[in-house]
C-alpha cells in the first residue's frame, strides 16, 4: 500500500512537474546551503588541523600568563620566564628532543636599498628541531656565537627574497633597526599557515643577542618544547608544569601563571571558531527551510482544493479517511525528499567547486548528507499534514459536487 | 433472494430554520437482491439524495436504512467507507473520472483500496473495460475520450470489483439515444447474467423502460412503485437536467 501511495504521489508531482519544481525551489536552497556550509566548514577545519599537525604534533608551547581559553587574564603581571627556566627544563624534564625559548619583536630589515618591515625571532638552534624547519642554505648558529650574543642572523625566505631577490645573501651584512648582522644562513620556505599569515616573513637571530641588543632585558617571551617520538605530550605537559610550579614558588591553592599549551588545543580554540561560523550559516539555512516547509504547505492545499472532486471520488469508491490523509502526506513527503536530494546534489557541487577555489580539502560527510535528507523529509510530514488532514476530513458528497 | 436494502420512514432535512428543505420525507423502500430499480421524478425530487443515502455516502436525519440488514446510520465514517468498498459500485452523475489518468488506471482505483496486488489489478481492469467495449483505450485519458467512452470506463470502475449493488445516477444522461441504449444494454446484461442489483436514476422513460420495477419521486416523497416494464408506458414528463 505505501508503494502504491508512493507511485501515486510521484504521478501526482510529474502531472505539475513545473509546480512541484518551483514549490520545493525553499527547500533546495535550504538544502544545498546547508550541505555547502557544512562541508566546506569541516573542509576548512580539516584544513586548520593538518596545518597545525604540521607544526609538529609533539610540540608544546609554555607562556606566561593562562590560558586563553581563560581569557588570558594576568599574563602583563606575571613574571617573565628566563634562561634559568630554560636549562631547568631542558635538564629535568625526561623525553624532549628540543628546547627552544623565544622572544620576538618587529623590526625594520634593511639591506642596500631594499627596505623590509618583518619581525626578529631570538631563539637557539633548537627552533630548528622543534619546529621541524629545515635550512635552505647555509648553517644555523654556532654555540659560541649564541652564548656570545653575536650579530649573526639565518633569514626567512621571504625576507630573503625581499632584501635579496636574485643575489647570493650568505655572508652580506643587513641592518636589523640599528644594529648590522652578519647572513649565515637562510631557511627553507613554509608557505602560508592555515590562518593566512606569511610563517617565511622573520629573520632568525640568537636569543641572547636580542635580549642584549634589541630588548634590554633577560626576559624569555615563551619556550617551545617537542617531545621525543613515543613520549605521550600529555606526561611532558605535567612534568613540566610541576616543575615550573616550583620554580615560580606558586602554592598549592593558587593557580598557574603561566601556560602549557599541546597543539591540540590550539587546533581546538582554531577550529572552535570555524565551527561557531558554521553553526551560525546552518541556522540561517535551517531558516530557508522552514520557508521552504510554508511553501510545500500551501501548494500542498492549493492541489487539496484543486482535486476535490478527485478525493471525493476516492472516498466514494471506499478509501479510508487515513488513506486518503497517507496520499496527500506521502505527496508532501517525496515533493520534499526531491528537493533535499537536489539540494544535497547542488549543495555538494557547490562546495566541491568553492573547495577547489579555496584550496581547501573536499571532504564528504555522509552524516550530514543523510540529516539533511531526514531533515527535508521531515519538513515534508511538518507542513504536509495539515493540507492531508484538510483533505482527508472532506465529505464525500460535498467533494464530489464540489465545481 | 432476500431483502438487500430496506428505508424505513427516512427522512434527509438540508439546512435548519427557515431555509431547511425536507429534501426526502419518510420514504420507505425495499429492494431485493437482483433487482433493476429506475429511480424517476422531477429534477430536485430527492433522487440524488436518496442514491446517496442507499450509497452509504450520506446519513439519514431521522429514519433507519439497513443495508443487508445492517443499521447503516450506527456506523462510523470509515466503516460505511468499507461497506461501500467491498459491497457498491458507484457511477456518478458526471462521470468524476481522473483527469490526466489513463482509463485502465482509472478503472484499477477501486481495486488499489482493495489491496489487489498491480499483477492481478491490470488484468481484472482489462477485463472490465473488454465487458464496456473498451479494449484498446486502456491507455486514453479521459480527456482524449468521447463522453459516451467517458461513461463507459465509469461504468467499468463500478463494476470492476463486481459489487453486490450498482448505483448509477444518470448514467445515460449526456448521451445519444444510440449510444444511451448501448450502456443500457450493457447494464441490463450485467444485471441478468451476474444477478447484480441495479438502482439507477433516469429522466428517460425509455431508458426506465429497461428496469423491471420503477419508483417516482415527487418533493422527496416517493409516489408510485410500480412493478414490470408495462408500469412505466406513461412515465412523467423529461425534465431537464440539473
Ligand atoms: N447539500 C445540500 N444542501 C442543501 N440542499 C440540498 C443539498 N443537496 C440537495 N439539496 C436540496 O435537496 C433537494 C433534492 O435534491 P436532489 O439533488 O436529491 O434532487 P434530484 O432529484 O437529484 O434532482 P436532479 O434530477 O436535478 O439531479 C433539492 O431541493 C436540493 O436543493
Ligand atoms: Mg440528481
Amino acid at each position: 500500500m505505501i508503494w502504491e501511495t508512493y507511485l501515486l504521489a510521484q504521478r501526482a508531482i510529474r502531472r505539475n512537474a513545473l509546480r512541484s519544481t518551483l514549490t520545493v525551489l525553499g527547500i533546495v536552497i535550504g538544502v544545498a546551503a546547508v550541505i555547502t556550509m557544512v562541508t566546506l566548514g569541516s573542509g576548512a577545519t580539516a584544513q586548520v588541523t593538518s596545518d597545525i599537525a604540521k607544526l609538529g604534533s609533539n610540540m608544546l608551547q609554555v607562556r606566561v600568563g593562562q590560558g586563553f581559553h581563560r581569557g588570558g587574564g594576568a599574563r602583563g603581571a606575571a613574571t617573565p620566564f628566563r634562561m634559568a627556566d630554560v636549562q631547568a627544563i631542558e635538564q629535568q624534564i625526561h623525553g624532549l628532543q628540543g628546547v627552544a625559548p623565544v622572544s620576538s619583536s618587529g623590526m625594520q630589515a634593511i639591506y642596500g636599498n631594499a627596505n623590509w618591515s618583518t619581525t626578529i625571532t631570538g631563539s637557539n638552534a633548537d627552533f630548528l628541531v622543534v619546529r621541524d624547519w629545515p635550512m635552505a642554505r647555509g648553517r644555523i648558529f654556532t654555540e659560541s656565537e649564541m652564548r656570545a650574543g653575536q650579530a649573526v642572523c639565518v633569514l626567512g625566505a621571504t625576507v630573503q627574497r625581499r632584501l635579496f631577490g636574485d643575489e647570493d645573501p650568505l655572508g652580506a651584512t643587513i641592518r636589523l633597526g640599528k644594529i648590522a648582522f652578519r647572513v649565515i644562513g637562510v631557511l627553507g620556505a613554509k608557505g602560508q599557515s592555515s590562518f593566512g599569515t606569511d610563517q617565511d616573513d622573520f629573520v632568525l637571530i640568537p636569543l641572547r643577542t636580542l635580549q642584549r641588543r634589541v630588548a634590554g632585558n633577560t626576559n624569555v617571551g615563551s619556550i617551545m618544547v617537542s617531545a621525543m617520538d613515543g613520549v605521550p605530550t600529555e606526561a611532558v605537559q605535567t612534568d613540566i608544569e610541576r616543575l615550573l610550579r616550583e620554580r615560580r614558588n606558586i602554592a598549592a591553592a593558587q593557580e598557574d601563571d603561566f601556560h602549557v599549551r599541546d597543539m591540540k588545543e590550539i587546533i581546538d580554540t582554531l577550529t572552535g571558531t570555524t565551527r561557531v561560523l558554521t553553526a551560525l550559516l546552518g541556522a540561517v539555512a535551517a531558516v530557508s527551510l522552514l520557508v521552504g516547509g510554508i511553501g510545500i504547505m500551501n501548494i500542498m492545499l492549493v492541489s487539496v482544493t484543486e482535486r476535490t472532486r478527485e478525493i471525493g471520488t476516492r472516498l466514494a469508491i471506499g478509501a479510508l479517511e487515513r488513506q486518503v490523509l497517507l496520499q496527500f502526506l506521502v505527496e508532501a513527503v517525496v515533493l520534499a525528499c526531491f528537493g533535499g536530494v537536489i539540494g544535497i546534489a547542488l549543495g555538494l557541487g557547490a562546495a566541491a567547486l568553492a573547495a577547489h577555489l579555496l584550496a581547501i580539502p573536499f571532504i564528504f560527510n555522509p552524516g550530514i548528507v543523510s540529516a539533511a535528507f531526514l531533515f527535508s523529509a521531515l519538513v515534508g510530514v511538518v507542513f504536509g499534514y495539515f493540507p492531508a488532514r484538510q483533505a482527508a476530513r472532506l465529505d464525500p458528497i460535498e467533494a464530489l459536487r464540489y465545481e | 433472494m432476500g431483502t438487500l436494502i430496506q428505508l424505513e420512514q427516512v427522512t434527509k432535512v438540508y439546512g435548519r430554520g427557515h431555509a431547511a428543505v425536507n429534501a426526502l420525507d419518510r420514504i420507505d423502500l425495499t429492494i431485493e437482491r437482483g433487482e433493476f430499480v429506475a429511480v424517476m421524478g422531477h429534477s430536485g425530487s430527492g433522487k440524488s439524495t436518496c442514491m446517496n443515502i442507499l450509497g452509504c455516502l450520506d446519513t439519514p436525519s431521522s429514519g433507519t436504512y439497513r443495508f443487508g440488514g445492517v443499521d447503516v446510520g450506527a456506523l462510523s465514517r470509515d466503516q460505511r467507507a468499507l461497506l461501500r468498498r467491498h459491497y457498491l459500485g458507484f457511477v456518478f452523475q458526471g462521470f468524476n473520472l481522473l483527469n490526466r489518468t489513463s482509463a485502465i488506471e482509472n478503472v484499477e482505483l477501486p481495486l488499489i483500496y482493495r489491496g489487489i496486488p498491480i499483477r492481478r489489478r491490470r488484468e481484472q481492469a482489462a477485463a472490465a473495460l473488454a465487458a464496456v467495449g473498451l479494449s484498446g483505450w486502456e491507455q486514453h485519458t479521459p480527456g482524449e475520450l468521447s463522453g459516451g467512452q467517458q461513461q463507459r470506463v465509469a461504468i467499468a470502475r463500478a463494476i470492476v470489483t463486481d459489487p453486490d449493488v450498482l448505483l448509477a445516477d444518470e448514467p445515460t444522461g449526456n448521451l445519444d439515444t444510440a449510444r444511451s441504449r448501448e450502456i443500457m444494454s450493457l447494464i441490463t446484461r450485467f444485471n441478468q447474467e451476474r444477478g447484480l442489483t441495479v438502482i439507477m436514476v433516469t429522466h428517460e422513460a425509455d431508458m426506465a423502460a429497461y428496469a423491471r420495477r420503477r419508483v417516482d419521486f415527487l418533493d422527496g416523497r416517493i409516489v408510485t412503485a410500480a412493478e414490470g416494464p408495462g408500469a412505466m408506458a406513461k412515465g412523467p414528463q423529461k425534465a431537464p437536467t440539473t
